[in-house]
């Protein structure tokens, strides 16, 4: 009876020791889900979906204090990856939130620009180039169309242009035909 | 005898090849002007380097390359560049893009070219010149050839010219090899001397009896071992890995290149284009284009790259009855919107299409998994199952299901019996496929600078946090240590007029130093 018990303790005590070991060798940093719903989102970093940028929406979805249908630039395609990781259903966007717009760029009138430097703070991807009293411009390989800087501008120099498609960022169409009725 | 293999599926569509090859090839005559685009090949697009309003000489370069896959664009012949703008161009898109527009002055004056002898240069330098000289692929894809030499640490043992031509109607490579065999055999010792390949082979399908014998003959009387070989009939018969396959029996690895297995393809009038880049230092400003289907007089042209394609169909007068326009064959062409486009590096062949000829297709039918689609498909994928994939953009199992490998040959829509377009649904999972992986890299790219902006402004904080503190404490000194409380932070707060006044002092005593 009492070897019983003095074995068993000891095994309880070792497997407990190995948990602990690797409790603390194999610590994940941060929340992985995190990481992955983060991956989905387009990282635009446009606040559009009223958290300060996309890591935070993702942690907010993460905690589950945030609907997955808030994300204008995902579009309904990322609500459905959204809904797909997470095991919930599709949500259509709801009457809060815009909807997606075509992709653009912003795009600063240099003639205007006074060179005052509060697009380049508001900018989250660093994608204005310029310094005090010199003109400013955007660099457009590099701007996501969060439309941040647009507000911030106080001469109004700054619109978004929408990006037009040309031969190298075509995509073949989805094929349509007519469906005739055979006789 | 060399041993055949047969490659899986593959169809027999009527040939209707006959028709253009009565007649030799024709050089067509000179355009009332020449529209030659900036990107005629696989890549980047080649850099213009001319003016609007320049005169150029035949052959001076007018595009330069522009990235690691790109080549090189020239002027067709002499004249003044009236135009660099959009212009339309054959695209599936229909969309224009940057071309060069030229009025020929009708003089056809050269721009000064040597040659050196070929066996002085290395394989580096040649690869270079090829690039420099816009030498393509000219089967149809258009990739650089300088880039299909460049084969690395891999060891090619076989070079295969592709002179199989499979697809219907199109007669351009079986002429040339008719009427200029001994250059094309040239170009291949010099293709064989660049990648040091132990043997050559030429694929010629069986229906081109003629070109067959004249490459023979060219080998025999240029005293060379290249082996001429006569492959069945078959299309895709002239896919690269379709062709590598029957030649050899090897089989290219899907996502691997035929070098990897050591073996390289290139096209007969690729090979040629490359004889006359080496030997004769002439850049690729004309090529073979076969004019056939509803004209009166179907035929082969020399046509300089620009030649706009109604002026090039006007020669072989279209009849009345004609209904359209196809570059290419008629399993892999393009059918053209617009006809004002200009003859690019890949235009092998243009089709003037009629109802008699291209009957409108029959109403599409729901697919009824009959796989007749597997049973051709030269590739061994599942069509049928694709096809469900691409309709219910479900990539990744399309992607699974190894889409990437699909050729495009159009085998499978040719026998489907409910007449699915399969292959418009491939190509529009393949693009869908390519968008999505764009746009992964440039989130991840803005990721990346938005938590390196992130970093930088908590970074800026805390140096200013830290030199707050750190003036703080100077100032704490200051009180306590020494008498004069006063002139001390006011000394300090202005940081910057510190700065300045050191700078200036600087400034000073080296002003002096260069006096003295």
């Amino acid at each position: 009876m009492l070897s019983a018990l003095l074995v068993m303790a000891a095994v309880a005590i070792v497997l407990g020791a190995v948990l602990g070991f690797a409790a603390i060798k194999f610590r994940t940093e941060g929340n992985p889900l995190v990481d992955k719903i983060d991956a989905i989102l387009p990282q635009t970093q446009c606040g559009q979906c009223s958290y300060p940028g996309c890591k935070p929406y993702a942690t907010a979805i993460a905690a589950g204090e945030a609907d997955i249908n808030r994300c204008p630039p995902g579009g309904e395609e990322g609500i459905q990856k959204l809904a797909d990781l997470l095991g919930v259903d599709f949500k259509p966007f709801g009457d809060d939130t815009a909807g997606p717009k075509p992709k653009s760029v912003a795009f600063i009138d240099e003639s205007t620009c006074i060179g005052c430097t509060l697009c380049i703070q508001a900018c989250p991807v660093d994608a204005i180039a310029g310094a005090a009293k010199q003109m400013h411009t955007i660099i457009a390989a590099e701007c996501t169309g969060c439309e941040l800087c647009v507000a911030p501008c106080p001469v109004d120099c700054i619109s978004m242009v929408v990006i037009e498609e040309d031969i190298t960022n075509w995509k073949w169409k989805y094929p349509s035909y007519a469906l005739t009725p055979t006789q | 005898m060399r041993v055949l293999h047969h490659f899986h599926g593959g169809i027999h569509p009527p040939s209707h090849k006959t028709q253009s090859t009565l007649l030799g090839i024709a050089p067509a005559p000179l355009p009332s002007r020449l529209i030659v685009p900036f990107h005629q090949h696989a890549g980047e697009a080649a850099k213009p380097v001319v003016q609007v309003g320049e005169k150029v000489l035949k052959g001076q370069l007018i595009g330069l390359p522009d990235g690691f896959i790109s080549s090189a664009v020239h002027a067709p012949t002499s004249g003044t560049i009236t135009d660099i703008g959009m212009h339309p161009v054959a695209h599936p898109s229909g969309l224009p893009n940057l071309c060069a527009t030229l009025v020929p002055d009708g003089r056809e004056r050269w721009e000064q070219h040597d040659a050196e002898d070929y066996r002085t240069q290395s394989a580096g330098e040649l690869q270079q010149q090829l690039r420099m000289k816009g030498i393509v692929g000219l089967g149809g894809a258009a990739f650089p050839s300088d880039i299909k030499l460049r084969i690395g640490r891999h060891k090619v043992d076989t070079l295969i010219l592709n002179a199989a031509e499979c697809e219907p109607y199109i007669t351009c490579d079986d002429m040339l090899m008719r009427e200029r065999a001994s250059e094309i055999a040239k170009g291949a010792e010099m293709l064989r001397y660049m990648v040091d390949a132990r043997e050559v082979l030429i694929g010629i399908e069986d229906n081109k009896p003629e070109a067959i014998a004249a490459m023979q003959q060219a080998v025999r009387e240029n005293g060379m071992s290249f082996e001429v070989v006569a492959i069945p009939t078959i299309y895709p018969g002239g896919g690269a890995k379709q062709l590598i396959y029957t030649l050899t029996g090897l089989e290219v690895p899907s996502g691997t290149l035929p070098p990897d297995i050591g073996v390289q393809c290139f096209n007969v009038a690729t090979t040629y284009s490359v004889y006359r880049a080496l030997a004769h230092a002439e850049p690729l400003l004309s090529r073979i284009v076969t004019v056939t289907g509803n004209v009166r007089q179907a035929r082969n042209y020399e046509a300089l790259i620009g030649t706009p394609i109604d002026e090039l169909i006007a020669l072989s007068a279209p009849l009345p009855d004609s209904s359209g326009y196809i570059m290419g064959g008629p399993m892999m062409g393009l059918p053209l919107t617009e006809v004002r486009v200009p003859v690019v590096k890949a235009t092998n062949c243009v089709i003037v299409a009629s109802e008699k000829l291209f009957p409108a297709p029959p109403p599409v039918m729901p697919c009824i998994r009959c796989t007749r689609c597997v049973e051709v498909c030269p590739v061994e994928l599942q069509p049928q199952d694709l096809y469900w994939f691409a309709r219910s953009r479900e990539f990744g199992k399309a992607q699974t299901y190894s889409l990437f490998d699909c050729i495009e040959c159009g085998a499978c829509s040719y026998v489907c019996p409910s007449h699915i377009p399969l292959v418009q649904y491939f190509r529009f999972a393949k693009s869908e496929i390519h968008a999505r992986e764009k746009e992964k890299q440039a989130a991840d790219k803005a990721r990346e600078r938005h938590e390196f902006h992130m970093y930088r402004i908590e970074r800026e904080k805390r140096e200013k946090a830290e030199k707050l503190a750190a003036k703080e404490r100077a100032a704490q000194a200051a009180k306590s240590g020494k008498a004069e409380p006063q002139a001390k932070p006011e000394h300090v707060s202005s940081d910057i007029e510190t700065r300045r006044e050191h700078i200036l002092e600087i400034a000073q005593s080296h002003v002096e130093h260069t006096k003295e």
